[in-house]
């Protein structure tokens, strides 16, 4: 056992790990984050991304141990409860979903993109998100759902 | 009497039906707050890994599970001669013959494996790791037997079997002759007499329906009763049949299906892990969970299409069509699951699409080979027969020299011909295909496409533009029962509803169709409120548990609109004629000189005497004041049963770039105008388009599961099964007509799977036409650029690469994980 100490969504813990924890196990089973999900066993799918100090990473692709000192945000830590964050409203308005699996990595990929291309084409969206897998939507909404989130975002943006 | 009518409100609010409403569900999807059956926790809850077969075809001669019974943190493991007694057969319930041959399925494996990925032993650990890390310690013997992998191999001459205590490798024959049937001439008649008949082989890859939450389950045992959570779209038809399997009561079982991450039909099915689950919980009385790794979705999760296809069709000199043949190979894979075999036979009745064929014959052949088991997957049988047919079609106006559309057009049942049957013997409900097929070409732009084709061909451009069609229709709102009880199906195809009306008025609205993803929560609300004239906010929607929903038949074939909010609307329709009786005792009128108008009952010219029916639901609840001999209780319950499927149809235009020096095919353009009848939530409808038009182009692009000479499945992570990225897919330009379905209350036909069903073969259609001039007839799906490249330079259709070492129908294996390729490598998608 190795310990960890970890900021998740603004609360600090410190746990002790088996070092070959995955960074999504510890999320899930040892915090009971379980907005973050495990979609599949190759970093393809992306459905398990959060942000690591402010970067999005596939949370089944960073151990735990990894995380030590770091600052880790999840789906369930982007807004204030009882409010949305920008890109969740995005996806709302503009049926950027379906099942829902896919979605919490979706969003924080998406928030990752439009933090480092503030105003992004329909392409640059595309491109930017071809790491986190939807089997539902055909993607369309969700490249509306990004671009109308940047809007929101960096108000300036079109300008830019 | 009727224009001095008063509307008892001054306004009528806003129809909640056709409105863009925002999705109800996204609430808790969006902020990570759901309820997926891996999410939860119970005390003492032991963990499930399975031990699987590495080999596709043996005896097992020992199983030593002595060495992971001792690993740290075991608390039992398993093997198929533990349970051999108590575990059954996954039940098949479409015996689509009488003397369909049916090898039996344990859950685990007793005797013999036939497929790799089938589970030889279930290990309990305290923990997820601990069952995982075990699995390695069980020590399997076996005996290898030949493999059957081809199905033209497996009918051919002195074949492997892949049963080997079974006559053949053939499970069934189903014949549908229009001729013996009325529905048609004599097909060999009309052959003999036509002037053209063009034949083609089409290959329909296997395809892994591929959800993106893996399967899990987790049984809890109280007493002698059973809590079976499960990933799946069928909760009501999985507590049927795990009570029939396992002999577990069925009032002792409750199934719940909580949020589902997607099905596509790939969760339409009685699992052997879910079976195993069960046993497990009653063995040991603490309650388990299994979740599946992808890469045990990818080979042990049922898998779809996987069909070979003759299809001869006969025309005159002028394009009238005089007969098609159909005669199909399809794969059930090692086992009969829950459909498997019904898959083809759904599609036996839509191989002749919007077409007048006055002959029509299909003959079927199920067969075993050994992989994992087919089922549905999305369209089950639709796609495969609209494939085949719109991909005909084409090939015989290239043979008359006609225009693709012109050749479709003159075929067509017209607007003015419906109800219309079929030589397939389906009455076709409504529709318009030559408006849908215009709008679709406004949509797609498309004479100046076809200019700029020109522009390419006669310059010789390296990158060809074609366009290509698919002008389809399907049946959807599974199923009026009595047609399912001709085709031998085990169940019925009705859909059930409940509508309870709370003291404060508001309405809880039980459907027995379960969603996983489709929407139900937020369109069964507009249904109701549009129906009951209450708020939309004021309605809940519950599904899924089958102690909530006590009957249903849950989701899957475009049903759950056409039949589950039929029952909907007739339960609340029940409810208002209940209320109705109160209202009348309450505002002391007649029940005939009521009129019920935005949510209430007025006396007729009388304004001012209102009473809403959430008033009535509160004067219900406290029954102080109530009629003599009426029962206090407003509820309602329906059961709709539909007396015919519905048939949405609609024209998909794909203008495809293919660059003839690489290979690289890429979408242009997608245009469709679908025809789904009547549209509750047009957002809804147009997401589940999106999504099937993805799905359906997959199958054509990019998606095939390949199984190597061992019967290894080499495309089982998500590395491999290319499940196409943002990137990978086009902009849709997509729109509706509307010609409502007569057969339910709704007048919707269904949505769920028209894009996956119409989508592959415009596209395949698309890229043939960018190089036919080049000597191309075929190209073998998926489309990848090894395929497209060597059919444009060695003519044939790209999939005629050493087949040696692998069944993927055209030699394709796939990339290794660490990017090294060779020669048989190379699926052509890169990620």
């Amino acid at each position: 056992m190795t310990q960890v100490n970890v900021r998740v969504d603004g609360v600090s813990y410190s746990d002790d790990v088996e070092p070959r924890t995955l960074l999504v196990h510890y999320l899930r089973e040892q915090l009971g984050k379980v907005g973050t999900v495990v979609g599949c066993d190759t970093s393809n799918c992306g459905a398990c991304t959060v942000h690591l100090d402010g970067e999005a990473v596939k949370s089944c692709t960073v151990f735990a141990v990894q995380a030590d000192g770091s600052e880790v945000t999840t789906i369930e830590g982007i807004a204030p409860e009882g409010s949305l964050h920008p890109m969740q409203k995005a996806f709302h308005e503009m049926h950027g979903l379906q099942c829902g699996f896919c979605t919490p990595g979706m969003i924080m990929a998406s928030i990752d993109l439009v933090n480092d291309n503030p105003n992004p084409s329909e392409d640059e969206v595309r491109e930017g998100i071809e790491g986190n897998l939807c089997r539902c939507t055909g993607y369309q909404n969700i490249v509306r759902a990004v671009q109308q989130a940047a809007a929101e975002m960096n108000p300036t943006g079109a300008q830019a | 009497m009727t224009v001095t009518e008063e509307r008892p409100s001054a306004e009528a609010p806003e129809k909640e039906v056709g409105k863009a409403r925002r999705r109800k569900e996204d609430a808790r999807l969006i902020t990570g707050k759901t309820t997926w059956t891996d999410n939860m926790v119970l005390p003492g809850m032991l963990h499930i890994a399975v031990v699987r077969s590495p080999v596709a075809h043996a005896k097992i001669t020992n199983v030593d599970v002595s060495a992971a019974q001792q690993a740290p943190g075991i608390i039992a493991v398993f093997t198929g001669r533990d349970f051999a007694e108590e575990q059954g057969s996954i039940p098949c319930a479409w015996p689509v013959t009488p003397d369909m041959v049916n090898p039996g399925h344990p859950s685990v494996a007793v005797e013999e494996v036939n497929h790799v990925g089938e589970a030889v032993a279930v290990i309990v650990g305290r923990s997820k790791s601990a069952a995982q890390d075990a699995v390695e310690l069980v020590d399997v013997d076996y005996d290898q037997l030949p493999v059957v992998l081809d199905m033209e191999s497996a009918v051919g001459q002195q074949p492997h079997l892949c049963h080997d205590h079974l006559a053949s490798n053939e499970s069934f024959r189903f014949v549908f002759d229009a001729g013996e049937a009325g529905t048609g001439v004599d097909t060999e008649q009309a052959f003999a007499d036509a002037d053209v008949v063009v034949s083609r082989r089409f290959v329909q890859q296997r395809l892994i329906p591929a959800f993106m939450e893996p399967r899990s389950v987790v049984v809890s045992p109280q007493g002698d009763n059973f809590t079976l959570w499960s990933s799946t779209q069928v909760p009501h038809i999985l507590r049927l049949m795990l009570a029939m399997v396992t002999g577990t009561p069925e009032h002792k079982l409750r199934v719940i299906a909580p949020d589902v991450g997607g099905g596509f039909g790939g969760k339409l099915q009685v699992t052997p892990e879910e079976v195993l689950s069960l046993l497990v919980a009653k063995r040991l009385g603490k309650p388990v969970k299994w979740t599946e790794t992808r890469s045990e979705s990818l080979m042990s999760a049922h898998h779809g299409r996987d069909q070979i296809q003759y299809i001869d069709i006969a025309a005159d000199r002028e394009g009238n069509v005089k007969g098609l043949k159909v005669h199909i190979l399809s794969d059930m894979g090692a086992y009969l699951r829950l459909v498997s075999p019904g898959v083809p036979v759904l599609g036996a009745f839509m191989y002749v699409g919007i077409y007048k064929f006055p002959a029509y014959r299909f003959d079927c052949q199920g067969i075993f080979t050994n992989k994992v088991p087919t089922d549905a997957y999305r369209g089950a049988g639709r796609p495969e027969a609209t494939f085949a047919i719109e991909r005909i079609m084409d090939e015989l106006a290239v043979e008359l020299g006609m225009d693709p559309l012109e050749l479709r057009r003159k075929n067509w049942i017209g607007a003015e011909e419906f109800p219309f049957t079929t030589a397939a013997g389906l009455e076709y409900d409504s529709g318009d295909y030559e408006q849908a097929t215009q709008q679709a070409l406004q949509l797609l732009g498309y004479d100046e496409l076809r200019a700029e084709q020109r522009r390419r061909r006669e310059s010789n451009d390296p990158v060809q533009l074609g366009i290509g069609f698919s002008t389809f229709t399907e049946m959807c709102g599974l199923a009026p029962s009595r047609v399912l009880g001709s085709l031998s199906y085990g169940a019925g195809g009705w859909e059930h509803a409940s509508i309870r009306m709370l003291p404060t008025g508001k309405v809880e609205v039980v459907t027995g169709s379960t969603p996983h993803g489709q929407g139900h929560e937020t369109a069964w609300s507009q249904l109701v409120a549009d129906q009951l004239g209450v708020p939309f906010e004021d309605v809940e929607v519950l599904h899924g548990d089958t102690s909530i929903s006590s009957r249903g038949l849950d989701t899957y074939g475009s049903r759950s609109l056409v039949v589950g909010g039929a029952a909907v609307v007739n339960a609340a329709q029940k409810v208002i004629a209940k209320a109705r009786k109160v209202a009348a005792h309450l505002l002391e009128a007649s029940e005939d000189d009521l009129e019920f108008a935005n949510g209430s009952f007025a006396v007729r010219g009388t304004p001012g005497t209102g009473l809403s029916i959430q008033e009535i639901a509160l004067a219900t609840f406290a029954a102080h004041n109530f009629p003599d001999g009426v029962e206090p209780s407003i509820d309602a319950d329906a059961t709709f049963d539909p007396v015919n499927f519905s048939f949405p149809h609609g024209t998909h235009i794909c203008a495809m770039e293919v660059d003839t020096e690489t290979g690289r095919v890429k979408i242009r353009k997608y245009a469709c105008v679908d025809d789904v009848g009547k549209i509750v939530n047009p957002l809804i409808v147009e997401g589940q388009v999106h999504g099937g038009l993805a799905q359906g182009i997959a199958q054509a692009l990019y998606e095939e599961a390949v199984y190597d000479a061992d019967g290894n499945l080499t495309t089982g992570t998500f590395v491999d099964y290319l499940v196409p990225s943002a990137a990978d897919l086009p902009h849709f330009d997509t729109g509706n007509t509307v010609h409502e379905a007569p057969g339910n209350p709704i007048g919707a036909k269904g949505v769920g799977e028209a894009g996956c069903i119409a989508s592959t073969p415009a596209v395949v259609n698309a890229a043939l036409d960018a190089v036919r001039h080049l000597g191309v007839t075929d190209i073998r799906m998926p489309l990848t650029p090894e395929r497209v490249w060597r059919a444009i330079k060695d003519g044939g259709d790209g999939g005629g690469r050493a087949t040696a070492g692998t069944t993927a129908y055209g030699g394709a294996s796939t990339e290794t994980t660490t990017g090294v390729s060779t020669d048989e490598s190379s699926l052509g998608g890169d990620r």
